[in-house]
C-alpha cells in the first residue's frame, strides 16, 4: 500500500473517530456511533499494517489475535458494577504501551547513530529506524523532547491508571493515602524529570538510556504516589484525568513517529478525558488542582450544628408512602452499585409505574465512581434512559415530589451544601431532595459520607431512615407495594 | 409493661389516648396493652377492633387504673382519676401544670410519675412527640371548616353560566401550627388567603403555604426564636399599629380566623368589637382562642353567637374533638413516640431518664415530687432567624451595564489567552522545523475539534464515552505497528507487548461499549 493510500485511510479513519464521539449525543445515535468507531479503528490498522515500512507479520499476527481474544473476552466477562475498574485497567495499558513504544524510539535512535558513526549503509536500516535516518539534527532534538514527554505521561498513567483499578476494585484501600512529604515528594520527582531531561537534551542523540529508564521509573512512582493520595469519592475526576493522560500520551507518540492519525486520536481522546474532568470538578465545586492534590479543602468556620435526631422507618412505613405517593423521584448513589441493587431498583420502578405513579431517576453528574456509571446500571437494568433525568433537569421537580427515595449516596444529597457556607462542600450542586414532601434515606448505617461530613438531610423533619444493605431493603419492599 | 387507655370521662371528649395501630406499635416495644371498654368509641375504634390487636378490654376506669402500670390518657385526669393512682404508677396526657397546681400537688402526693404532653419541649427532636403541634394542626383545618360550615358562599371563585362568584376572603391572624394549617386548609378551597403575625420570621412559612403575609411596617421586631418559637407581647405601641391594620382589613375579610395564643396568659384580645361591626353581614370568625378567653371581644366559649349585623362568632374549644378518630390517630402516635422514647431498649422496661432533655421537660412529678418546672433544655428551639438581605432589584440600565461590563471582561480574557498562545506558538515557530508544525497545525485543530465534539456528548453517556476513547486510544498499536518491523529484537519485543496489550484496549473496549450501548432502551 502507497503512502497515499495509507494516509487517505488515516483521513478517513480520523473522520470516523471524530464522529464517532459526536454520536454519543444520543442513546441511539450511539449505537451507529460506536460502529463508526470500529470501522476507523479497523481502517487505521489495516492502512498501517500493510503500509510502507511493517515487517514481522507473523508477530503481529499473533498478537492481534491474543489481543483480541483477551479483550473480547474482558468484554463480554465484566459486569457492569466493575465498569470503572476495567475503564481504569484500560487506561494502563494504553499508557503501558506509550512508554513501550518512546522507549524503542529511543533504541532506534541509538542504532541509527550507531549506523552513522560507523560509516554504515543507512539503506540497510529497517522499520522505524529508516524514518529516523532522514531527520535533521533539529527534528532529532525535537524527538528527543518529545519521546521523554511521552514516556512520561505515559508511565504516569499507567501506574496512575493500576493504583485506581486497584482502589476501584477494592484491592487498595479506598482511602487517601500519602507517603510523609506528601506534595513535595511530587514536587521533587517534577523537578527530577526535568533535570533528567536536561541531561538527556544535552546528551549525543542515542546515548543517555539511563536517564530514561530513571525517569520512566519516577513517573511511576509519581503516578502511584499521586493517586494514592486521592479518596474514592474523587475517583471519578481521577478516571477521567487518566483517560486524558492516555490521550496525550498516544499524541507524544504521535509526534515522536510522525503520525498525524496518532496525533489526532490522541488529541481527541486528550481532550474528551480534560472535558470530562471538567464536568466533574465543576459538579463538586471543586478545583481541578484541589482534587489531584487530595481530601477536601478546609473548612473556614465551625460547620452548622445540626439539631433532630435520625428517624428510623421500617419497610412497611416506606411501602405505605410510596403506595400514597404519585410522583416518585429515586437518587441513586455509589451505595447502590455496592449492594448490587440496581435490579431491585428496576423492579421497584417496574411496580410503581404499572401502578400508574410517576417514577423518575435523579443523576448526580459525580453520583458513582465513573462518569456516568449510574446510568449504565440502570440501563442494566432495562430502567428506561428516558426517566433517568440529570440534576439539571430534575432539581426544580423535588418540590412537588411526593417521596423522593436516596439510595446509597450521601454528600450528593447533603443541604449543607447550600445552607452552610462553612461547610467543605459549601456551594457544590446538590440535588435537592429535601423539598420532597417526603424523603426515604437507605443507608448501611449512620455514618457520614465520602467528605465526612455530617449530612444534616438525615436530620430534616420529611427524612426517614431506612438502615440495611440497600438490594435487602428494596427486595423487602418489593412485596409490600399493592 | 402495661399500659391502659380509660374512657375520657371529660363532658364532650371524643378523643381516646390509644388506638388499635398504636397498641400493636406499642406491642412492638414488648410493652402488653389495655383498654376501658368503649373508649374509643366516640373516635371509631369498637372494643373489637382492640381486642383484634392485642388489646386486653378491661370492663371499667377502675379495674383498667388498677392494671395498668402506665396511663395514658388525653385530657389531663379528673380529681376522681387522680385519686386513683398509685405509687410507681405513671401518667401520661395533656396536664397543664401551671394551672393546676392543686392537681400537680395531689399527684405527687399520690407518688405517681406524671408526663405532661403540653410540656414537651419545642426542640427538632420531640417534635413526633408534639401533641400541641398535631392538635393544633387538626383545630386549623376544623377551624376553616367550620368557618365554612357557617359562610353562606363559596371559597373559590367562579364563573359560571349562573353568574360569577367572587372568592371568599380569608384572615388567618396568628401563624402558629394553627394557623399554618387554617391557611393552607383555606387556600386548598380557593380563598384568597391573608395572615398576620408578630414573629416576622414566619412571613416565609405564611408564603410557602399560600397566604398572603401581611406586613407591618415597624421597627422593633419580635425574635421568636428567643422564647421557643411562641410570640411573646408586643408593646402598646405595636398593637396599636396592629390593630389600626387589622380595622383597616375587617370590612374586606370574609372569614377570621384567630389563632394568637400568648404561652401561659390569656389570649390576647386583637378583633375588637368595632372591627366586628365594621364587618360584613354572613361573615365569619372562628376563634381558636376561645378556650382562653378569645382574641376576640364576642367570643362567647364553647358558643356559636350571630351578632346583630349579621356575624357569626364560633367559640368552640372543643375543635380536635370534633374530628375524633383523626384527632386520636395523631395524639396516639404522640404518646407511642414518647413511650418509644421512654423504652429505650425495646424490653417492654421503662427506663424514665431525666437527664434526657424531652423527658425531662415532659415530667412534672416523679419520685414523690414536683419536677415543674423544669430547667430551660440543653439545645435551643430553633435556629434564630437570620435577617433576610434585601436583594436589591437592578434596574435595566445598571442590567444592560453589566451586561456590557461581563462581555468586555470575556473579550479581554479571550483576547489575552489568544495573544498569549500566539506567542507561544511563534516562539516555537521560529524554533522548530516545519515538519514539527505541520503536525503540531493537526494537533491544535484536533484539539479543537475534539473540545467541540464533546460537550455536546450526553451526560448519561459518559461510561460509553469512556470506553469508546478508550478503545480508541488504543491507536497506540499504530506506533508499535511501525516500531515492529526494526532489526533490533529488544524492539521487536516492546513492539510486540504494545500491540497485544493495544488490541486488548480496541477490541475489548469496543465490544463493552456496544453492550453498554445495547443496553441503554426507551420506555
Amino acid at each position: 500500500m502507497s503512502i497515499g493510500l495509507t494516509s487517505a485511510a488515516y483521513i478517513a479513519a480520523a473522520i470516523l473517530f471524530i464522529l464517532s464521539l459526536g454520536g454519543l449525543s444520543g442513546q441511539e445515535s450511539a449505537k451507529r456511533a460506536v460502529w463508526y468507531g470500529i470501522v476507523g479503528m479497523a481502517l487505521a490498522v489495516g492502512a498501517t499494517v500493510f503500509g510502507p515500512g511493517v515487517g514481522h507479520y507473523v508477530i503481529i499476527a499473533v498478537m492481534v489475535i491474543a489481543g483480541a481474544v483477551a479483550g473480547a473476552y474482558v468484554a463480554k466477562k465484566v459486569e457492569m458494577t466493575e465498569m470503572p475498574q476495567l475503564v481504569a485497567a484500560l487506561h494502563s495499558f494504553v499508557g503501558l504501551a506509550a512508554v513501550f513504544i518512546g522507549l524503542n524510539a529511543q533504541f532506534e535512535l541509538g542504532s541509527v547513530v550507531a549506523v552513522k558513526e560507523q560509516g554504515g549503509n543507512l539503506e540497510t536500516l529497517a522499520g522505524f529506524a529508516a524514518v529516523l535516518a532522514h531527520k535533521m539534527p533539529v527534528e532529532i532534538l525535537i524527538l528527543k523532547v518529545e519521546v521523554f514527554l511521552g514516556i512520561f505521561i505515559g508511565a504516569v498513567t499507567f501506574t496512575g491508571s493500576v493504583v485506581a483499578f486497584g482502589k476501584l476494585a477494592g484491592k487498595i484501600d479506598g482511602k487517601p493515602a500519602k507517603l510523609p512529604g506528601g506534595h513535595a515528594i511530587n514536587a521533587a520527582t517534577i523537578v527530577a524529570s526535568l533535570v533528567l531531561l536536561v541531561i538527556y537534551f544535552n546528551a549525543p542523540a542515542g546515548s543517555a538510556v539511563w536517564t530514561l529508564l530513571l525517569m520512566t521509573l519516577i513517573a511511576g512512582f509519581l503516578g502511584w504516589h499521586l493517586i494514592m493520595g486521592i479518596g474514592g469519592a474523587d475517583m471519578p475526576v481521577v478516571v477521567s484525568m487518566l483517560n486524558s493522560y492516555s490521550g496525550w500520551a498516544a499524541a507524544a507518540i504521535g509526534f515522536t513517529l510522525g503520525n498525524d492519525l496518532l496525533i489526532v486520536t490522541g488529541a481527541l481522546v486528550g481532550s474528551s478525558g480534560a472535558i470530562l474532568s471538567y464536568i466533574m470538578c465543576r459538579a463538586m465545586n471543586r478545583s481541578f488542582i484541589s482534587v489531584i492534590l487530595g481530601g477536601f479543602g478546609g473548612t473556614t468556620g465551625p460547620a452548622q450544628e445540626i439539631a433532630g435526631e435520625m428517624i428510623a422507618i421500617d419497610a412497611d412505613g416506606v411501602a405505605a408512602a410510596l403506595n400514597d405517593a404519585d410522583s416518585v423521584i429515586i437518587v441513586p448513589g455509589y451505595g447502590m452499585a455496592v449492594a448490587q441493587a440496581q435490579g431491585s431498583v428496576s423492579e421497584l420502578t417496574r411496580k410503581l409505574r404499572a401502578r400508574g405513579k410517576e417514577v423518575r431517576f435523579a443523576i448526580h453528574p459525580v453520583a458513582g465512581r465513573l462518569p456516568g456509571h449510574m446510568n449504565v446500571l440502570l440501563a442494566e437494568a432495562k430502567v428506561p434512559y428516558d426517566i433517568v433525568l440529570e440534576m439539571d433537569e430534575i432539581n426544580e421537580d423535588f418540590p412537588s415530589t411526593d417521596v423522593a427515595i436516596v439510595i446509597g449516596s450521601n454528600d450528593i444529597v447533603n443541604p449543607a451544601a447550600q445552607e452552610d457556607p462553612n461547610s467543605p462542600i459549601a456551594g457544590m450542586p446538590v440535588l435537592e431532595v429535601w423539598k420532597a414532601k417526603q424523603v426515604f434515606v437507605s443507608k448501611r448505617g449512620q455514618g457520614t459520607g465520602y467528605s465526612g461530613i455530617e449530612n444534616p438531610l438525615f436530620y430534616k423533619d420529611n427524612t426517614r431512615m431506612f438502615y440495611g444493605d440497600a438490594k435487602k431493603s428494596l427486595d423487602a419492599l418489593l412485596p409490600l407495594i399493592e | 409493661m402495661k399500659i391502659g387507655a380509660p374512657r375520657e370521662i371529660f363532658e364532650g371528649e371524643a378523643r381516646v389516648a390509644m388506638t388499635p395501630d398504636s397498641a400493636l406499635q406499642l406491642q412492638k416495644l414488648g410493652h402488653h396493652c389495655v383498654i376501658e371498654t368503649g373508649a374509643g368509641m366516640k373516635a371509631g375504634f369498637s372494643d373489637e377492633a382492640y381486642a383484634a390487636a392485642g388489646v386486653e378490654v378491661l370492663p371499667s376506669a377502675e379495674a383498667l387504673f388498677e392494671a395498668a402500670d402506665i396511663v395514658v390518657k388525653v385530657r389531663g385526669p379528673e380529681r376522681s382519676e387522680a385519686e386513683r393512682l398509685r405509687r410507681g404508677q405513671t401518667l401520661i396526657s395533656f396536664f397543664w401544670p401551671a394551672q393546676n397546681a392543686e392537681l400537680l400537688e395531689l399527684c405527687k402526693e399520690k407518688g405517681a410519675t406524671v408526663v405532661a404532653m403540653d410540656m414537651v419541649p419545642r426542640i427538632s427532636r420531640a417534635q413526633k412527640m408534639d401533641a400541641l403541634s398535631s392538635m393544633a394542626n387538626i383545630a386549623g383545618y376544623r377551624a376553616v371548616i367550620e368557618a365554612g360550615n357557617n359562610f353562606g358562599r363559596f371559597f373559590t371563585g367562579q364563573v359560571t353560566a349562573a353568574g360569577k362568584v367572587p372568592p371568599a376572603k380569608v384572615l388567618v391572624v396568628g401563624a402558629g401550627v394553627a394557623g399554618l394549617a387554617a391557611i393552607g386548609t383555606a387556600t386548598s378551597l380557593g380563598a384568597i388567603t391573608y395572615a398576620f403575625d408578630v414573629r416576622p420570621e414566619v412571613a416565609e412559612q405564611i408564603e410557602s403555604m399560600g397566604a398572603e403575609f401581611v406586613f407591618l411596617e415597624f421597627e422593633e421586631a419580635q425574635d421568636g426564636a428567643a422564647t421557643g418559637g411562641y410570640a411573646a407581647p408586643s408593646s402598646p405601641e405595636f398593637r396599636e399599629k396592629q390593630l389600626a391594620k387589622f380595622r383597616e382589613l375587617a370590612p374586606e375579610m370574609d372569614i377570621v380566623i384567630t389563632t394568637a395564643l400568648i404561652p401561659g396568659r390569656p389570649a390576647p384580645k386583637l378583633w375588637t368589637e368595632d372591627m366586628v361591626s365594621a364587618m360584613k353581614r354572613g361573615s365569619v370568625i372562628v376563634d381558636l382562642a376561645s378556650e382562653r378567653g378569645g382574641n376576640c371581644d364576642l367570643t362567647v366559649p364553647d358558643q356559636k353567637i350571630v351578632t346583630p349585623n349579621g356575624v357569626t362568632v364560633v367559640g368552640y374549644t372543643d375543635f380536635p374533638s370534633r374530628m375524633a378518630a383523626q384527632a386520636s390517630t395523631l395524639y396516639s402516635t404522640n404518646i407511642r413516640h414518647m413511650l418509644t422514647d421512654l423504652t429505650p431498649k425495646k424490653d417492654g422496661v421503662i427506663h424514665h431518664n431525666m437527664e434526657d432533655d424531652v423527658i425531662r421537660g415532659a415530667t412534672v412529678t416523679h419520685d414523690g415530687a414536683i419536677t415543674f418546672p423544669p430547667p430551660p433544655p440543653k439545645v435551643a428551639a430553633i435556629a434564630a432567624a437570620k435577617p433576610r438581605e434585601k436583594v436589591k432589584e437592578p434596574t435595566p440600565e445598571e442590567k444592560r451595564a453589566a451586561e456590557i461590563a461581563a462581555f468586555r471582561k470575556q473579550t479581554v480574557s479571550q483576547v489575552a489567552m489568544l495573544a498569549v498562545g500566539t506567542a507561544l506558538l511563534l516562539f516555537v515557530g521560529m524554533y522548530a522545523p516545519p515538519s514539527f508544525m505541520a503536525h503540531f497545525i493537526v494537533f491544535a485543530l484536533a484539539c479543537f475539534v475534539g473540545f467541540q465534539v464533546i460537550w455536546n456528548v450526553s451526560h448519561s453517556l459518559h461510561t460509553p464515552l469512556m470506553a469508546v476513547t478508550n478503545a480508541i486510544s488504543g491507536i497506540v498499536i499504530l506506533g508499535a505497528l511501525l516500531q515492529i518491523g526494526s532489526g533490533n529484537f529488544l524492539v521487536v519485543l516492546l513492539a510486540a507487548i504494545s500491540v497485544l496489550i493495544a488490541t486488548i484496549n480496541i477490541v475489548g473496549g469496543f465490544l463493552v461499549t456496544r453492550r453498554m450501548l445495547a443496553m441503554f432502551q426507551k420506555s
